[in-house]
């Protein structure tokens, strides 16, 4: 296997010429044969393609795990997109991409949210906690301890969602019984089926009484 | 999703003189409408953003109490005066969606929230609603989540609420705001059944904003339930709910309000169902007696069969437990 890998690669990368680079190109070769000498600068940076980004873009300023960010970002960007293409901020995933599965679960202003169903244009200084906010440096959260101490995961791809959703879920008052914890989880679906190891998890924070 | 324009109203005014322009839509919670742009059911040119405005309090006036249009779902849902007062309207809101939706999601937007029926959201398939005189899929097809109350030959979708529910049965008032000024419209009167143009919703007119809801003085605070009938225990949509309040002394209905979901393109009021119980003993006959009156004109349309029987005993049911209360 490790023998194919480089053969792979190199024909991963032939095929990875996409049809948007084909016609970036092709467009490209037009724009060069018709445009005066004075432009070649010009289009050779793709100043053209950058202005007109910049200009479907607007600014926003935001504070994200305690780090200020300043962006430009289409309006239509979701704030799940923002962390994960424009942040690199993976930890929050894209489930169902339609506010069914609760994977993209965050916090806002201390608020658990969907980003996928939230316009990043109107979060403009908002303070938003990923999953990635939670540690501090090699600590991790109590939540997360717990959801290892209880196995409550197996795949783990609900798994930062549920842990911001728990983290929530103790904070708002609704972690008193194993049926109020069932019920404020509902928005995060785990289809490994690891709930009842989530509950345990939760239960033992919300009695250990630890929350960061 | 298709890119759009947002622009950020500082007032009810500015919303509405921005609204006038392109096919503009109000945002705020945004838990349908960025869904449905996402799917190309609608493809606003702009939006309008309105989370700025001061429509966020609820509070007493006058002995109603009104609820800010840009209140949160879940704050509602855990207000001390509405629980109080209002705790059918507090458990209606509680069973809707989930604790990150209610986060997101405002008391103006959950009134406009759009059917859930997979024909109007799947832009492959006709449907009226999305597309007026395109034909109706449900009629003929998937129909199990569909009404058996007030459906038309173009539109058999249900409205999805279950805030509604609870404020359909207490009776409140929509306070909206057009170019013309502010104006009121009863609850009963603010969704509308399909007829021949499913693709209105409500009564609004033009750019309208809802500014508030408004419950009245009367309240109903101990006899209440807000029974919801679904595929799974949380997080799903209602096949039937029934929002029942009932004022009782002595073992006597004083006053009964009920209202179902799940059954019909608005909020089903149960108007004849409450005459009949009003001064008669709180029995189980009595509401058996109830729920056979309430279920007069139902019809279904294959898939949804079942709702012929289980709406009326989930009448039954909801009643029973709010007596017992």
């Amino acid at each position: 296997m490790a023998n194919n890998k480089p053969e792979n690669e190199k024909v991963g990368n032939q095929d990875g010429n996409t049809r948007r680079d084909f016609l970036k190109k092709s467009g490209m070769i037009t724009a060069l044969a018709m445009a005066p000498p004075g432009l070649l600068a010009a289009s050779e940076n793709k100043w053209d393609e950058r202005l007109a980004e910049y200009l479907e873009t607007v600014p926003l300023s935001l504070e994200v795990n305690g780090k200020k960010q300043s962006l430009q970002v289409e309006p239509r960007t979701t704030l799940l997109d923002l962390l994960r293409e424009n942040l690199q901020l993976t930890g929050s995933k894209k489930g169902c991409d339609h506010g069914q599965c609760g994977a993209c679960t965050v916090h806002v202003n201390g608020t658990r949210v969907l980003s996928c169903l939230t316009l990043a244009v109107m979060q403009q200084g908002a303070q938003v906690t990923t999953i990635e906010g939670l540690s501090k440096g090699k600590k991790l959260h109590p939540m997360q301890e717990a959801f290892i101490k209880h196995d409550g995961f197996q795949c783990g791809y609900c798994t930062p969602g549920q842990i911001m959703s728990g983290i929530a879920c103790i904070k708002e008052g609704h972690a008193n019984s194993r049926e109020e914890i069932r019920e404020y989880m509902s928005g995060n679906i785990c289809r490994c089926g690891a709930y009842h190891n989530i509950v345990d998890a939760i239960q033992d924070v919300k009695e250990g009484g630890q929350l960061s | 999703m298709k890119n759009f324009q947002i622009v950020r109203a500082s007032s009810p005014s500015s919303a509405l003189a921005s609204s006038a322009k392109d096919s503009a839509k109000y945002i705020a919670g945004g838990t349908n409408l960025v869904d449905l742009m996402k799917k190309n059911v609608t493809d606003p040119d702009r939006l309008i953003d309105i989370t700025g405005l001061d429509l966020k309090k609820v509070e007493r006036v006058d002995g109603k109490i009104r609820i800010g249009a840009l209140a949160k779902n879940s704050q509602v849902a855990e207000d001390k005066l509405i629980k109080e007062s209002y705790p059918l309207l507090s458990l209606a809101l509680a069973a809707g969606a989930s604790q990150q939706i209610r986060n997101m999601a405002t008391v103006g937007g959950n009134m406009l929230q759009r059917t859930r029926c997979s024909y109007f959201y799947n832009t492959d398939l006709p449907c009226n609603k999305r597309q007026p005189k395109s034909g109706c899929g449900a009629m003929e097809g998937y129909n199990r989540m569909h009404a058996i109350f007030g459906a038309s030959d173009s539109c058999i979708a249900v409205h999805p609420s279950d805030m509604c529910i609870a404020l359909a049965a207490l009776d409140a008032t929509v306070v909206v705001e057009g170019s013309k000024g502010q104006r009121s419209i009863k609850f009963a009167d603010f969704h509308r059944l399909p007829g021949d143009t499913p693709e209105k919703d409500t009564t609004l007119k033009d750019n309208e904003l809802i500014i508030a809801v408004e419950l009245p003085a009367t309240t109903f605070s101990k006899n209440v339930h807000y029974l919801k009938v679904r595929d799974r225990t949380s997080y799903a949509f209602a096949l039937v709910s029934v929002a029942v309040a009932l004022d009782i002394s002595g073992g006597t209905i004083n006053e009964a309000r009920l209202a179902m979901g799940g059954v019909a393109h608005k909020p089903w009021r149960l108007t004849e169902a409450e005459s009949f119980l009003s001064g008669k003993p709180a029995s189980a006959e009595i509401f058996r007696q109830a729920a056979t009156l309430a279920m007069k004109g139902a019809k279904s349309y294959g898939g949804n069969d079942f709702k012929l029987t289980l709406a009326p005993n989930s009448i039954i049911e909801a009643l029973t437990i709010a007596a017992s209360k």
